[in-house]
């Protein structure tokens, strides 16, 4: 039915995505709990910077990744250089690139559902003698879980669907760092419309399943 | 009212306002500066405007399948415009072969590697190799001959980072990302960061060939042809043999 080279593109995204979730799941909840419930100056700074890779152009954001991870970049020479570590063209590059784009639509939807929650709850807690950590676990996460998942399906099909900047630091190796959307890309580009239509097939059934499960998430609230 | 009215008056002229004869050529990505200098001349000379796009062979016959308007195309191997051939494209009474190019391997310019035969891409000082999409880029599907014929293709196969077009392999060369890159001998000569490490031998893959046609869809048949005819000009040759192009009689 699929092709080796159809499985290892829809396999290597579902993969990566998964782990780029994995990966900005607490500093996502860290910094949406961070932009939610406290005030203080520069929170609209933080907030355009977070938001920022939504916006930009992903070959904008992709070009920014290829100079801060490139052998010759700042963080990539020095991970070259202590680790020899080569991010750039590899299938870290994939999980750095669609970590960073997907982001603030995880970010996003933690915001929404924890501002919320009910203030009054939060406060009932601390005074009877929560900590801060306590009343995160106990009272802010359970009250706006829906929420979070829902970002967090927002943010993985964002990450399957990365194109531009997977593209600038990622490469297109079919089996190392072609993802579905590079896949199908390389696939009209060399003709092989049949694959093609596949994949675009597949994309957009996951696409249709997550924006479906997230929309049930919301309705139920 | 009148304000929006002249805007949109302003954005029609846009789309009019040009009105002399115009030529699009579609030209394979190795030939972006020779052709870019030659088209300006036959403009000057024909008072016409000449449009390039440049893009990977491959990709430019797709965009011509897809109906893309395109008076010429020049791609740099026969495959692309035999495929628009055999779907009636092109006028195939215009079709002829107007150069020739030479595949070189090559390395950042402050690279260290000496290559002394075919045998060191196989060993472990080489972890990256750059070519062009083997199936589709005319410089990967050379290379790839090549490779084949020098009895390397299975063992560099892993190492192999493949591209669009040719002249993404030298910028990958180029930003020390890559170890080496297979690319034309006329790109490695536009680029001063990179080295000519290896010469392939011409017995190892097909003839490389850039056939030019006339494209079907064309609202400009006899300037197009003429456009042909000036890139087989003494004065053209001289351009094309500039950038280390070698040309076909």
């Amino acid at each position: 039915m699929l092709t080796a080279a159809e499985v290892s593109a829809l396999v290597l995204s579902i993969k990566a995505a998964s782990l780029s979730l994995l990966l900005i799941l607490p500093p996502g909840l860290l910094i949406g709990w961070i932009l939610a419930k406290l005030s203080f100056p520069g929170k609209s700074l933080l907030n355009t910077v977070v938001m920022l890779p939504m916006v930009l152009p992903p070959v904008v954001s992709g070009f920014f990744l290829l100079i801060l991870l490139s052998k010759r970049g700042p963080i990539g020479g020095l991970l070259f250089r202590f680790f020899g570590l080569e991010i750039v063209f590899s299938w870290l590059a994939v999980v750095l690139a669609i970590s960073v784009l997907s982001f603030p639509l995880l970010v996003r939807g933690i915001v929404t559902a924890m501002e919320a929650v009910n203030p009054h709850l939060e406060n009932a807690a601390r005074t009877l003698g929560a900590s801060p950590l306590k009343v995160f676990f106990t009272v802010t996460l359970p009250l706006s879980y829906r929420g979070i998942i829902g970002g967090a399906i927002m943010g993985f099909s964002r990450s399957l669907g990365e194109f531009g900047a997977t593209m600038m630091v990622a490469g297109n190796i079919p089996g190392k760092t072609q993802t579905l959307p590079l896949a199908i890309y390389n696939f009209v580009q060399i003709g092989q419309d049949l694959s093609a239509y596949r994949l675009v097939f597949l994309s957009t059934l996951i696409a249709f399943a997550t924006l479906w499960i997230a929309e049930r998430l919301y309705i139920k609230r | 009212m009148t304000p929006y009215l002249f805007i949109l008056l302003s954005f029609a002229c846009l789309f009019i306002g040009c009105s002399g004869e115009e030529l699009v050529v579609f030209g394979a990505m190795s030939l972006t500066d020779a052709l870019t200098e030659i088209s300006e001349r036959f403009g000057e000379v024909r008072e016409v405007k000449v449009h390039c796009n440049f893009a990977g062979s491959s990709t430019l016959q797709r965009q011509i399948e897809k109906g893309a308007p395109a008076d010429v195309f020049i791609s740099a191997s026969p495959k692309q415009i035999d495929a628009l051939q055999g779907e009636g494209l092109i006028y195939e009474d215009t079709r002829r072969a107007i150069l020739s190019n030479r595949l070189v391997l090559v390395a950042p310019v402050n690279s260290p590697l000496a290559m002394t035969d075919v045998g060191t891409l196989v060993q472990d000082s080489i972890r990256r190799i750059a070519i062009g999409e083997p199936n589709s880029v005319p410089a990967g599907i050379y290379g790839k001959e090549t490779l084949t014929h020098l009895r390397v293709w299975a063992a560099v196969q892993p190492k192999l980072i493949p591209s669009a077009d040719v002249r993404s392999t030298l910028a990958y060369v180029e930003s020390g990302e890559v170890d080496v890159g297979i690319v034309y001998q006329t790109d490695a000569a536009i680029s001063k960061k990179v080295r000519i490490i290896y010469q392939f031998p011409d017995s190892g893959h097909s003839p490389i060939v850039y056939p030019a046609a006339v494209l079907r869809d064309t609202g400009h048949k006899v300037l197009a042809q003429a456009f042909l005819e000036y890139l087989q000009t003494a004065e053209v040759a001289a351009i094309f043999e500039k950038y280390g192009f070698s040309v076909v009689n």
